[in-house]
């Protein structure tokens, strides 16, 4: 199973707390909403899944 | 469409939730979700209770059985219904002020008769749905909107309070280190008896701008430099222990649980 970056704009609220803790800087807030301007880094950790208090953004398995 | 783990445990069409930006009932709500699934426990099975304040909209939230009830009763209603039906698995959303003021008689009493509930305080130190007045668990010294000089009472430590008063599992858990926060919230509904996590939750709106906190990132990070866990405890002095909170399990044994010592009475005076 692969796993992708998935985020839900929607019920981003802006907080920045993926953004801060996200390890290899993948995340960015811009007009109060999340956005993963450095996709390419980003390592699937799920740091921002396990912080973001409004489950806006997380990892999801998909199928290739 | 959200996660799985949200779809599963929440109710998507009352997301997103109330709670200000930054706000961590969110994040210990979703560690309550894990914990559940971790736990593999029947969705019919688990009631949720809550009472009045920002914490107990949860309740709304988790799509299980729930009950948002009055004020500082949560403990009560929870009480009930652990009573009339022992086997259902009775989790309890309150805040600090919901916990140890307007239900604090509710509080100890559950923990005095160790009956199997489990109480999550999303303590954030402050009222918030009501504009910031002071809670028992603001420090002494700080500020909200009903203490514009500073509080001067003593703050309550909720997990000591409820120790005290006969609970058999107590911990606590912050917004930092939110996968510990689920391990402890875990151990407190697998726990027979009385159990409570206070959960180190954050308020940038009301809290955090009252005390110039900073926002909710630098909140976070506040409480990463000032907790640590009860193993690392063990080897510090008084003096460095003085600006830290301890996180992880406070108390951990077995006392008999009422509603068994209850159907105990009912088995022995069915057979006189």
């Amino acid at each position: 199973m692969k796993k992708e970056l998935m985020i839900q704009a929607e019920w981003c609220k802006g907080c920045g707390i993926c953004a801060a803790f996200c390890p290899k800087h993948v995340l960015e807030v811009k007009n109060e909403k999340v956005e993963a301007v450095r996709k390419e880094d980003c390592i699937l950790c799920g740091q921002c899944e396990l912080r973001c208090p409004d489950y806006a953004i997380w990892v999801e398995e998909v199928s290739e | 469409m959200p996660s799985k783990l949200i779809q599963k445990y929440m109710r998507e069409e009352h997301l997103p939730h109330i709670w200000c930006p930054g706000c961590s009932h969110g994040s210990f709500m979703r560690a309550v979700a894990v914990a559940v699934d971790r736990l593999g426990l029947d969705h019919d099975k688990v009631v949720f209770v809550s009472g009045i304040g920002c914490s107990s909209r949860s309740a709304g939230y988790m799509d299980f059985n729930t009950i948002h009830t009055t004020h500082g009763r949560a403990f009560a209603f929870a009480t009930g219904i652990k009573m009339a039906n022992p086997e259902l698995e009775v989790i309890l959303f309150t805040g600090d002020g919901d916990a140890s003021a307007i239900g604090g008689n509710h509080l100890i009493h559950a923990c005095r008769r160790n009956i199997g509930i489990t109480t999550l305080v999303m303590n954030n130190n402050i009222y918030g749905m009501t504009g910031g007045q002071y809670s028992p668990t603001t420090p002494t010294g700080e500020f909200g909107t009903t203490a514009p000089y500073g509080n001067i009472d003593r703050d309550f430590d909720i997990a000591e309070l409820a120790k005290a008063a006969g609970a058999t599992f107590t911990a606590r858990a912050n917004t930092y280190d939110l996968n510990q926060a689920t391990n402890l919230i875990q151990k407190a509904i697998e726990h027979k008896g009385f159990s409570l996590v206070d959960c180190l939750s954050i308020c940038p709106s009301y809290y955090g701008r009252k005390n110039k906190k900073g926002d909710a990132v630098k909140m976070i990070q506040w409480q990463k430099e000032h907790t640590v866990s009860v193993q690392k405890a063990q080897n510090m002095t008084e003096e460095e222990l003085q600006d830290k909170i301890v996180c992880g399990v406070l108390c951990d044994y077995d006392y008999p649980e009422y509603t068994e010592k209850y159907q105990q009475i009912i088995d022995r005076v069915r057979k006189d």
